[in-house]
């Protein structure tokens, strides 16, 4: 068992490796680095949803966050894009903290419109902020120095950064679930008050649930903004964004590892196809059935992917046991 | 006091009457079966639609084309009610946070398919023109919405205590496992109510088409607002929806009044912030 799930790990590693160099077309490229950042977002989600129950619809907020606090330093002071980042992952997860705090004991529906509801604050603010730039956005120059400038003219070293980025958000989520503190944010996932009993600081433990999640999810926004170069609070700072983020976790399987990746791969290549091919003009028919869709995933598929397959896993397992 | 500051009271208790009844069907849906509709504010759009394309096509006033716009809006809310939110009542709780969300989308964009992204506006609603008080001017058809709305909302109250059918919700929405066991069909209470809700928030969006611009993304805006006034309210509380609802409408112009008009929906999510951080029940739940 352990021998196969190397070799599919080695075997996914060596086509993700090769995949720029097979496939050289702008399109396909950009799908999967959109996947990628998508599976970073939903990843860090995961963290503060799907292991510690924070249900959050307002991840857009971080991600804006990120992406303004590094652009706003690079385009008026300078400060390389890579401190920014830094930067920019500190003030969220700042940000985070602050917020999370009051919300912190609220439960369910009360916190995801608490969500919804500071996420469209950080939006009006930054859509009126005259500092930086407000609804007309802030673009970012242009700097040939490559990586050190984390700029570059082909998508390939793009891919390979979000990839990373991937990789770090996965190794983050693996470390902080199998820790002492990923068996306290599915203690008080469970039940508030039994982990409360035990002893288990409700709000500690929740708080850095939201402030890791926020700091990847700022991370995935300074890399967005250096692959764009142009940013306003429109394209970053939209509840769409949250809602595509809960999304990509949701149909991958909220609360397991790979889920987000899972549902990133299969959310993403599918809405930018249904839009390159049907949304050009703008009749809203590949929203249409986006919608549709995500309907449908919560009525027959509620539990993702991962569940589904693991479901699947565990039947087969039971059948080759034989009956009992 | 100044004209102005009357003039921005007059539009906040004016607007907050219509708030009232945007959410109390949404409180009515949440009480009754834990869910957040976050199709909520398309079925306004809908219901807004449904105004326009009457008065436009068949020269029917919105005031008349009520009944049609409740029975429509009570209908869908059915519909979605069976094929999808039934459907993720027993599952996660992820799962019945998303499922409307897709409806949302779903309707949005049905929208725009049908009908383009355009704003619209009814231009000669029967009630028309403005009264005038020195130099505060108040919207006749502004009016007739709140009133209206106020009237609606009034006349779910006497259905809800005063009719077994309405005594059925309440008592749902109070316990349900009790209700079930007092030989009340609560998945039928489930239908009616997101039914009711639905069709509460096709009325008020009848109302708002008198003077609303209407377009395809109008129920995003709307539909936020009264998540949020729902949940200062107080979690299923209808009088709680109520006074939330002119709270907010208040709180809304005069914030923009006294701070910036930019700012006056984020003052109002400021405030739900501040509220359930002090009272996570809201004003009047429990």
């Amino acid at each position: 068992m352990a021998g196969r799930t190397i070799a599919v790990a080695a075997a996914v590693g060596i086509a993700l490796a090769l995949f720029p160099f097979v496939i050289t077309g702008p399109f396909p490229l950009h799908v999967m680095i959109l996947t990628f950042l998508f599976a970073t977002l939903g990843v860090a989600w995961n963290i503060m949803g799907g292991y510690a129950g924070m249900f959050s619809f307002g991840q857009a907020a971080f991600f804006g966050i990120g992406a303004y606090t590094s652009s706003f330093l690079l385009t008026r002071y300078g400060v390389n894009p890579w401190l920014g980042l830094v930067a920019g992952g500190g003030l969220a997860a700042l940000t985070a903290a602050a917020i999370g705090y009051p919300c912190s004991h609220l439960r369910g529906h009360y916190f995801a419109i608490a969500s919804i509801a500071f996420a469209e604050i950080v939006r009006t603010h930054f859509n009126n902020w005259k500092l930086i730039g407000a609804a007309e956005g802030l673009s970012i120059p242009l700097d040939t120095r490559g990586i050190a400038a984390f700029q570059f003219d082909s998508k390939t070293p793009y891919y390979f950064i979000a990839l990373a980025f991937l990789i770090v958000a996965l190794a983050v989520c693996w470390w902080v679930t199998n820790s002492r503190m990923g068996y306290y944010f599915r203690a008080i996932k469970e039940s508030h008050d039994l982990a409360m009993v035990l002893g288990i600081s409700f709000v500690r433990y929740r708080l850095w649930a939201i402030t890791i999640s926020a700091f990847l999810s700022a991370a995935a926004g300074t890399f967005y903004a250096q692959y764009v170069l142009y940013l306003d609070p429109e394209s970053v700072l939209i509840l769409s964004i949250s809602v595509q983020v809960v999304l990509v976790a949701m149909l991958g399987g909220a609360g397991s590892l790979f889920g987000p990746v899972i549902g990133a791969a299969i959310l993403i290549p599918l809405s930018e196809i249904t839009r390159i091919k049907l949304g050009e003009k703008g009749t809203g028919v590949d929203l249409m059935l986006y919608g549709a869709l995500i309907t449908l995933i919560s009525v027959y598929q509620p539990k993702g992917v991962w569940g589904f397959l693991s479901t699947l896993g565990a039947s087969r397992a039971r059948k080759q046991a034989g009956p009992p | 006091m100044s004209q102005q500051l009357i003039q921005q009271l007059v539009n906040g208790l004016l607007i907050g009457c219509v708030y009232s009844l945007i959410a109390i069907g949404l409180t009515l849906i949440w009480g009754v079966m834990n869910i957040v509709n976050f199709a909520h504010g398309d079925f306004l759009m809908i219901g807004m639609f449904t105004s326009f394309w009457c008065y436009t096509l068949f020269h029917i006033d919105p005031l008349f084309s009520l009944p049609l716009v409740a029975l429509l809006l009570f209908t869908l809310g059915l519909l979605i009610y069976r094929f999808a939110v039934s459907k993720v009542m027993r599952g996660p709780m992820l799962a019945q946070l998303v499922v409307t969300f897709g409806v949302s989308i779903f309707l949005a964009n049905t929208a725009v398919l049908l009908w383009t992204p355009d704003f619209r506006l009814i231009d000669k609603p029967l009630l028309a023109g403005t009264w005038n008080f020195g130099t505060v001017q108040i919207s006749v058809p502004k009016v007739v919405a709140s009133v209206g709305s106020v009237v609606v909302s009034g006349a779910l109250m006497l259905f809800l205590n005063r009719t077994r059918t309405g005594k059925a919700i309440l008592a749902t929405e109070m316990n349900r496992d009790s209700a079930l066991l007092m030989g009340i069909n609560t998945d039928r209470v489930n239908a009616l109510s997101f039914g009711i809700g639905s069709a509460l928030v096709g009325v008020a969006g009848g109302f708002l088409a008198m003077y609303y611009y209407i377009y395809p993304q109008v129920g995003g805006l709307f539909g936020t607002i009264s998540f949020a006034i729902v949940a200062l309210g107080g979690f299923g509380s209808i009088s709680g929806a109520f006074i939330a609802g002119i709270l907010v409408g208040l709180v809304q112009t005069l914030g923009g009044y006294f701070f910036d008009p930019a700012y006056k929906y984020a003052i109002v999510f400021l405030l739900y912030l501040l509220v359930v951080w002090f009272r996570p029940q809201g004003l009047r739940g429990w």
